[in-house]
């Protein structure tokens, strides 16, 4: 390969799909459909896409810039990132916030895509072709309450799975499994999604009791009112977060394997997009339209109160595609295939900023990092596998909160410390080939066009600058009272056993990055 | 289908495939640039 780094990426549209692939996630089918039916039907996807465009494009520019930028220094994960980036110390521990939310994130997302895989052959299998429906929520209910062993065959397979690929590196593995899984998982979804909409009625023969459209049209159908309440807002900028993967380190690994002049925006652009095509086309298209057909809509809207589809798509949809007959089997495959491959595309970008970081500061074998990371995932995955509790406190603290936290701290960090030029000429001046220390000071905007294959209009300039900050303050106020709510509530054994590993989980990347830190200071890195 | 549904759900889906597309297809078409860049699939043996 042509630059520097040991490992990279093979190709550009290998590198899109890989990112695509790391924000594309078992929410874009699950979680969408069901946060819009909350938040008001087809109104809400005003607020999401006002947030997508004022929080999640912005967002997408920064992190991929600031993975770029850091990749120069020979940095692949956020700590050193950040580092780079801040002229003071204490950067580098705001950056232990992309270490931690990949692990602590991977450590219950693997048990969840592992359903997928279970589900997947269970569904080949045959296994819910002669149950009722209520045998199939009883089988999913005993699945997940550990009533038998298999939960632990499928998570520990799942686990090797992703380790094994991460162990191969960028290009020979995460990126082969985007090339062969996002296609098949636009086919499915595809498949999927026609057969859903254009379902048709047939109750006297045992069929669907409405068309397809019944729940596309139940979906879709806009309260218009709701657009003006502050929870649908946060409803939707919280998905947006989900769904596109901000906040967590991954997209910075991923970028910082790109040249110095190799295009960011563009290649930002498509990924977005194309996770916005899978979640707002395909995840609409699926678990409402079928579900309504066969159940009706009180009986759905039931299910999907809370603002998550994983019952439907675990405990009804068997049931509905062994109704199908032959094509039953195909469809099961298929809805549990992508779903899985939407959560290993995901599950491996998690992996590499840990392995990325290993090797950076501590000189370890990719391959060497790959299988520590597996084995601290199988660890702390012990408890959220064993109780909810555990699950959820994941969940909540690294998964949801944490991400806020990190997207302010990061916004700030590229648009106010590291610095947006105030103006055109300023940032024009800068244009020459700097030394290494001026390297640093580099104008933010400037991060984001250099090598820009699309015109990036300015106004995201002023967005990047004002509004996203602001947006993201406003979010992380409004879930105050709810840290606080939950950082008082009782809970198990088990949920303190979570809350104490992720505490010292935290505490421990800080350490290492300490540590790291004065061994680059040693070998004269910066 | 509700006519301000069915409005919404064409003008959205519609909108959301072409960007999608369009920026995609951006990106398969764009010439890659001189060497030395980023990836390995386009190096000289």
């Amino acid at each position: 390969m042509s630059n520097s780094q040991s490992s990279g990426w093979g190709s550009r549209v290998g590198l899109v799909l890989a990112m695509a692939g790391n924000a594309v996630g078992l929410g874009n089918f699950l979680r969408f459909p069901a946060q819009a039916i909350e938040n008001g039907g087809g109104a809400f996807i005003i607020p999401y896409l006002v947030c997508f465009l004022l929080m999640g494009l912005p967002l997408l520019f920064v992190e991929w810039s600031m993975g770029r930028y850091g990749g120069k220094f020979k940095q692949h994960s956020t700590p050193f990132i950040f580092d780079s980036m801040g002229q003071a110390p204490y950067w580098k521990y705001f950056g232990v916030f992309g270490l931690f939310t990949n692990i602590a994130v991977a450590a219950f997302y693997c048990y969840l895509e592992s359903w997928a895989l279970s589900w997947a052959y269970y569904s080949v299998a045959g296994t819910f072709t002669d149950m009722s429906m209520a045998e199939v929520q009883l089988f999913f209910e005993n699945y997940i309450g550990l009533g038998t062993s298999q939960p632990v065959i499928f998570w520990i397979i799942c686990l090797f799975l992703n380790t094994w690929i991460l162990s191969r590196g960028l290009s020979g593995g995460v990126e082969k499994v985007a090339k062969v899984g996002m296609p098949l998982l636009l086919l499915f979804g595809l498949i999927l999604g026609i057969t859903g909409i254009t379902m048709q009625a047939s109750p006297e023969a045992g069929g669907p009791i409405h068309d397809g459209v019944v729940g596309l049209n139940y979906l879709w159908n806009p309260d218009f009112s709701s657009i003006w309440s502050f929870d649908v807002w946060v409803a939707a900028a919280g998905q947006i977060f989900f769904t596109l993967s901000l906040g967590m380190g991954s997209i910075h690994c991923y970028a910082s394997y790109l040249n110095a002049k190799d295009d960011v925006a563009l290649n930002a652009m498509s990924a977005g997009w194309m996770n916005e095509f899978v979640e707002v086309v395909l995840g609409s298209m699926i678990i409402i339209p079928i579900s309504i057909g066969y159940l009706g809509i009180d009986a759905v809207s039931d299910m999907v109160s809370g603002g998550s589809g994983l019952g439907i798509g675990f405990a009804v949809l068997p049931k509905l595609f062994a109704d199908w007959g032959g094509f039953g089997v195909m469809a099961g495959l298929m809805w549990f295939g992508l779903l899985f491959f939407a959560g290993i595309t995901s599950s491996l970008a998690m992996g590499t900023p840990v392995m990325a970081f290993l090797k950076d500061n501590f000189g370890w074998k990719e391959s060497t990092g790959a299988w520590f990371f597996g084995l601290i995932i199988l660890l702390l995955g012990i408890p959220c596998v064993l109780s909810q509790d555990a699950f959820n406190e994941f969940d909540y603290w690294a998964g949801t909160i944490s991400l806020v936290v990190f997207a302010l701290i990061e916004i700030i960090l590229f648009a106010w410390v590291f610095g947006l030029a105030d103006n055109y000429s300023e940032w024009r001046k800068s244009d020459d080939v700097l030394p290494f220390k001026a390297m640093k000071r580099l104008p933010a905007w400037k991060e984001i066009t250099r090598g820009a294959d699309i015109n990036v209009p300015i106004i995201f300039k002023f967005i990047i600058k004002y509004v996203s900050p602001i947006f993201l303050l406003i979010v992380f106020i409004g879930a105050i009272p709810g840290i606080i709510d939950n950082a008082t509530k009782e809970t198990s054994f088990y949920g303190w056993l979570a809350r104490f590993l992720l505490l010292t989980l935290f505490i421990l990347i800080s350490f290492l990055v300490y540590i790291a830190a004065k061994r680059n200071k040693n070998s004269k890195l910066y | 289908m509700e006519t301000k549904a069915l409005v919404l759900v064409t003008v959205v889906w519609v909108s959301v495939t072409l960007i999608t597309g369009y920026f995609f297809y951006k990106v398969l078409t764009i010439p890659s640039k001189s060497e030395p860049d980023s990836f390995s699939d386009n190096d000289e043996e």
